[in-house]
């Protein structure tokens, strides 16, 4: 996994590396000062030699603006690398995302997906940012202080020695245990944003049944647990701190004790009170850096987590791959199903898509018709190779969809999705998703086509007018007749409209329906409607019943065979009357 | 062990104000003096356990002149006194050990207790809120004051109150001591903190800057990312991968300039920090020797020794300080967000009359009963203490009623209109026409600015606002379920209905049918708002779950909209024989629902134009006949 992430660093490796170079530098020089000290306090405080203090002083105040250049050096690249590397990352993870197949993107979900994008990112910069910083600074630090203090005693710096395990021992009880508390933390905390964030959202029910108590009880239960299991979690912290003392306190009296003995015991001779001095100091460099290890190794581990979700983005492959030698031309319009099965689950259970083998010629209209959940989004989403079939094939143009370059396919196959989506920008822009190349007139001609160019012309700016994100501000209709004019805009051989025409009125419906008969006679039609208006001027029409072709043929001859579709045309004709 | 953030989805996006916030400090302080002898204990033990941290520098000084110099001069030294300064110390530091670990543990109570009751209250006050305040603010900006700002406010009382009370006390005793010592040296001392100071401000002026900066292309970034995937099939449909890689492109790398200009400086302050404290402690040493090499008096070796230490304690709260500030005006940024909600006024509810449950005797008599037996009452209590009893028989009557969301726009003119005891009564129209507002305004989600509204000849403003909902089974438009088994989410409408209840009103409602195929049934648990059910699923729940209520009155507004006609017309069947005898309010799109009302309102911009039973609107040839002809795009 690591190694995969890793290769997101490209152009700043050189960062990388330099940050963790420069932090040994400062390191090592900042463990040189308090052995550089010693001498000065010994040879030069304590004899009274000025001169030797001035040339002491020199050195030490050089180590010191050097170890600062150092310190912010690597800083700087740390910052470069970790900002690279997080925008490199995510790069990689959207252009993946773009390769995703819908499939692939129903598994992960879009929630999903966008959280791995940008809060799951962030932990790993932030992670990426420590390793190569502090996590290095820490073990250098501490061998380094290490050597240093037994240079100046050997005996003393066993002192440490001995206390470096305990503080270990100390740390570690309290990470192994915290970490599973802070996980629960973690998780009571997400059960209580839910509980938030569905009490907002159903805010209506919730007064409307007068469940405001019962939605206070649930909160209070999560928020109860909340504090227990985090109180719990923080009491183990709480440890931290004092445990440090112990070991710093204990070193102090310690090294001092038996430092003084030391220098009194033998004149001076074995020890200096400057070197006492400097040895306290490094007692404080070696207990901190461990600290310091402690915290990089929690923060590692939370933040794996995030790195295991962004990998797994990373090596999703792509349920749709392009074939190896790809037809880059579609004949024509014609579409065949030839005993198509499909699950969403890829198993033969729990079928949504049930033998359907229909031929449909090109040029041709063909309305589908059928109840919620019968899998006419599912069929008509084949044709594109949105999703593979499961057994069987589906073929355009006389060629198995799978055979084809997929750009290829699905410029020739344009699909009105029925969740459709406008994007921020002007409608010009948004119409030219359809061809960027359209000239205004060609944007004109689709618009008038699926009647959307007056209502544009009734907007303050017309074609330039604002889309905002999600399309909010033109009606469900407008929208409709937008996204239509899109998908004409690609001069498809096969226009596939799912469900795409429900908020437009009746009248407008059939304008368009007329409008596509008479000017793209050529395009093979596919209308998804819950209306019969919609369809029963089609060639034929499908009837779809629990992922089956029910019944099949012109309205006249459903009428009079099949049982679904004639219920369906009474419940809105005349079906209020023998309800009343 | 770090402590982690909660739930800090998405980063803030608003720069720190940098004005601490007063009214918000003294409230929360309020929140903290509930555990105000515990804080006491708190403060206590932080001033011990940071006394003896300074007393450990004097601790060195007082070893080597006091001790090791005199003891360095005898042939025979006695190391009892210097035992017994090692052991004296060694209590103290104990003494210190048990303080800082005391108050580590109480301020974790303190710090979870605040926390808790703020959570609290925010949640139970915001239930109380009228909808009104939840039309005004968005779900992620009332979110993110249960996850950014307590979470802020959590390390605030954890942190920053123990580190700045360590800091001032440290910053005082180490001050004084460095006086004691000696004057010059810690006039240099100061006059070096100032520079530091000085270093931190320039630099975090800039940082703040870039922040800016970096926040905002962060937020255009995520915005991006939002639209697009949650877009992706369009993008898919569209082979519009590329454009969308390109567009993607320019804004990741205008981020990562921001980040890194932002990073550089933020994460170099620490290394300038820590090596100009170290310039600072090289500087003393040579200067301090230089005085005592000079033999100015006053200066020994112990005491710039003492000095050495007491400088490093000295700097290091100053910038931990100035850091720790900028942590306690976010915090109180978010406080202020958190009292501002519980600021808010709640939902007044002056109505006096309740709804029972009675038992209806054959001479036209009601008593009042504690069991359910498919009739009520309201009750009223008369000023001398007797109960009058009014029996509830779903008469709806708006007379002259205005309304406006945003004072200024009206959104209803002058609506009058009565719903017969065991009516349905339909309302059609463009959207924005007011239909929903109506059926909003007789559960008082809202309360109207003219005219009035009775229920069963009882202004409803009389009726307690509970009761009043009680009484009118709703099923909206937008179908919200809840994280729960189907059971749980059908038993919402009745908390005390038994499972044969659910399944019974489920059947009714034509759910029974694919909650059956679901893998675990009625046990299926629901997750995301159901985000697994189709549209046409969740209508049918949320009509399952209003049907197990079983309420005197009903409105159903949009319910069967992504029902397919023929399913439709089943539940209807099943929802009239339920709702027979008792009054209905049916809003809808499509005509074939309300075509069977016994009267039908069509409302434009918030009149009624129409109204009338279908055969009669037909005949009118108004707008319901261009409406039914689709002469008319609703919407």
């Amino acid at each position: 996994m690591v190694k995969k992430l890793m290769g997101s660093i490209r152009q700043y490796r050189v960062n990388a590396i330099k940050a963790p170079l420069y932090v040994i530098m400062e390191v090592l020089l900042e463990v040189w000062v308090p052995f550089l000290m010693a001498d000065l306090i010994d040879y030069g405080i304590d004899l009274g030699d000025f001169g030797y203090i001035l040339r002491m002083g020199a050195l030490l105040i050089a180590a010191c603006v050097l170890s600062l250049l150092f310190g912010a050096g690597s800083a700087r690249q740390a910052a470069i690398a970790s900002t690279g590397f997080a925008a490199n990352l995510r790069r990689d993870m959207y252009h993946k995302v773009q390769e995703y197949s819908f499939e692939n993107i129903d598994k992960f979900s879009s929630a999903s997906i966008v959280t791995r994008l940008t809060t799951d990112i962030n932990n790993i910069q932030m992670a990426f940012q420590m390793i190569i910083r502090v996590a290095v600074r820490c073990p250098v630090m501490l061998i380094a202080a290490m050597i240093m203090a037994s240079r100046v005693n050997l005996e003393l710096s066993m002192v440490f020695l001995a206390a470096m395990p305990l503080l270990a021992v100390g740390l570690g009880i309290i990470i192994k245990n915290g970490m599973p508390r802070f996980e629960k933390v973690f998780r009571a905390y997400d059960k209580l944003n839910l509980v938030v964030q569905e009490n907002l959202r159903g805010i209506r029910v919730v007064k409307a049944f007068v469940r405001e108590d019962h939605e206070i009880e649930k909160f209070d239960e999560n928020s109860k647990n909340i504090y227990r299991l985090f109180s719990g979690a923080e009491r183990l912290l709480a440890f931290n701190m004092p445990l440090m003392q112990i070991a710093s306190y204990g070193c102090m009296l310690t090294v001092a004790w038996l430092g003084a003995r030391i220098i009194v015991l033998s004149g001076e001779t074995e020890m200096t009170s400057g070197q006492l001095m400097s040895l306290i100091t490094y007692s404080m460099q070696v207990l901190t850096s461990l600290m310091m290890l402690s915290m990089v190794f929690v923060m590692i581990t939370i933040s794996r987590a995030s790195a295991e979700r962004a990998y797994e983005l990373l090596t999703e492959e792509s349920t749709i791959a392009e074939p190896e030698n790809p037809v880059t031309e579609v004949k024509d319009g014609s579409v065949e199903f030839r005993h198509l099965d499909y699950s969403y689950s890829g198993s033969d259970e729990r079928l949504c898509l049930k033998d359907i083998d229909i031929s449909i010629k090109s040029g041709e209209t063909v309305g589908i018709i059928g109840g919620t959940g019968s899998s006419k989004s599912t069929l008509v989403q084949m044709i594109p190779r949105l999703y593979d079939a499961l057994h069987g094939e589906v073929l355009v143009g006389g060629v198995d969809v799978r055979d084809y370059d997929i750009e290829t396919l699905r410029n020739a196959v344009s699909m009105v999705l029925q969740k459709n989506e406008l994007f921020s920008g002007t409608i010009k822009e948004n119409l030219r998703w359809g061809n960027e190349h359209a000239t205004d007139a060609e944007l004109e001609h689709a618009c008038r086509l699926a009647c959307a160019h007056d209502f544009i012309m009734e907007l303050p700016k017309g074609y330039d007018t604002w889309i905002e994100q999600g399309g909010t501000n033109v009606s469900g209709g407008q929208k409709q007749r937008l996204c239509i004019a899109r998908a004409l805009l690609k001069k498809p051989k096969i226009l596939i409209l799912d469900d795409s025409t429900s908020a437009v009125d009746t009248h407008t419906d059939s304008v368009i329906r007329t409008a596509f008969r008479e000017e793209i006679p050529n395009t093979t039609k596919l209308i998804i409607a819950q209306r019969i208006s919609s369809v029963q001027d089609a060639d034929r029409i499908i009837v779809m019943d629990e992922g089956r072709v029910a019944a099949l043929g012109t309205h006249e001859e459903l009428l009079r065979s099949s049982d679904i579709y004639r219920e369906v045309f009474e419940s809105q004709t005349r079906g209020g009357e023998e309800n009343a | 062990m770090p402590n982690p953030t909660m739930g800090g989805r998405g980063a803030r996006t608003a720069p720190p104000d940098r004005k601490l916030d007063m009214g918000a400090t003294k409230r929360l302080l309020r929140y903290i003096m509930r555990y105000k002898f515990r804080f006491a204990a708190v403060v206590l033990c932080i001033i011990a356990s940071s006394l003896v941290n300074v007393s450990s520098s004097i601790f060195i000084k007082t070893l080597i002149d006091d001790y090791v110099k005199p003891l360095l001069l005898e042939s025979d030294p006695d190391f009892s006194g210097m035992l017994g300064l090692v052991t004296g110390m060694g209590c103290v530091f104990a003494v210190g050990i048990i303080c800082s670990l005391t108050y580590n543990l109480i301020m974790v109570y303190i710090s979870q207790g605040v926390l808790k009751d703020i959570r609290d209250e925010m949640f139970e006050h915001m239930q109380r809120l009228p909808l009104r305040y939840f039309d005004s603010h968005t779900h992620g900006d009332l979110m993110s004051r249960y996850t950014n700002d307590t979470d802020t406010l959590r390390q605030m009382i954890s942190q920053s109150i123990p580190n700045i009370i360590i800091s001032v006390i440290t910053i005082v005793s180490v001050f004084c001591t460095m006086l004691y010592l000696n004057i010059w040296l810690t006039m240099f001392v100061v006059v070096f903190v100032l520079i530091m100071m000085r270093t931190v401000k320039v630099l975090g002026g800039r940082s703040g800057r870039y922040f800016i900066g970096q926040q905002r292309s962060l937020g255009a970034l995520n915005g991006y990312i939002e639209e697009m995937v949650n877009g992706q099939k369009v993008v898919k449909v569209f082979c519009h991968e590329e454009k969308a890689k390109e567009a993607f492109d320019k804004l990741n790398e205008e981020l990562r300039v921001n980040a890194s200009s932002a990073n550089s400086i933020a994460l170099t302050m620490m290394p300038i920090l820590a090596n100009l404290g170290n310039l600072q402690y090289v500087l003393i040493a040579v200067i301090g020797g230089g005085l005592a090499c000079a033999g100015v008096p006053g200066i020994t070796l112990g005491t710039v020794s003492a000095f050495l230490q007491l400088s490093r304690s000295f700097s290091m709260p100053i910038s931990q300080v100035s850091q720790q500030m900028n942590a306690v005006i976010m915090a109180m940024a978010g406080a202020a967000r958190i009292f501002e909600l519980l600021d808010e006024p709640v939902e007044g509810d002056e109505g006096k009359v309740t709804l029972v449950d009675v038992e209806k005797h054959a001479d036209g008599s009601i008593t009042e009963t504690a069991h359910k037996t498919g009739h009520w009452a309201w009750k009223e209590l008369q000023p001398d203490g007797a109960a009058r009893y009014t029996e509830l028989r779903g008469d709806v009557r708006l007379n002259s009623v205005d309304f406006a969301y945003v004072e200024g726009k009206p959104v209803l003119h002058d609506v009058t209109l009565y719903a017969k005891p065991g009516q349905k009564l339909a309302f059609v129209g463009a959207t924005g026409a007011g239909k929903t507002t109506i059926t909003n305004l007789i559960n008082r989600f809202y309360d109207i600015s003219d005219g009035t509204i009775t229920y069963d000849g009882i202004d409803i403003k009389r009726i307690a606002k509970s009761d009043l909902r009680r009484s009118l089974g709703i099923v909206l438009q937008d179908v919200s379920l809840f994280t729960g088994t189907v059971m749980d989410n059908i038993r919402y409408g009745r908390l005390d209905a038994t499972d044969e209840e659910c399944i019974a009103a489920a059947k009714l409602a034509n759910a029974h049918g694919f909650i059956s195929m679901l893998p675990q049934g009625y046990d299926t648990v629901l997750e995301g708002d159901g985000s697994g059910l189709s549209q046409g699923q969740r209508q049918l729940l949320s009509i399952a779950r209003v049907a197990v209520a079983d309420p005197p009155v009903m409105i159903l507004d949009e319910a069967t909209s992504s029902i397919d006609t023929r399913t439709e017309a089943i539940v209807q069947k099943g929802m009239d024989s339920l709702m027979s005898g008792r009054t209905v309010f049916v809003i809808a799109h499509r005509l074939s629902t309300v075509r069977n009302s016994n009267a039908i309102m069509v409302l434009e911009h918030g009149r009624i134009i129409e109204r009338g039973d279908h055969e009669q609107l037909i005949a009118q040839r108004g707008k319901y006949y261009q409406l039914y002809t689709g002469a008319f795009e609703l919407e």
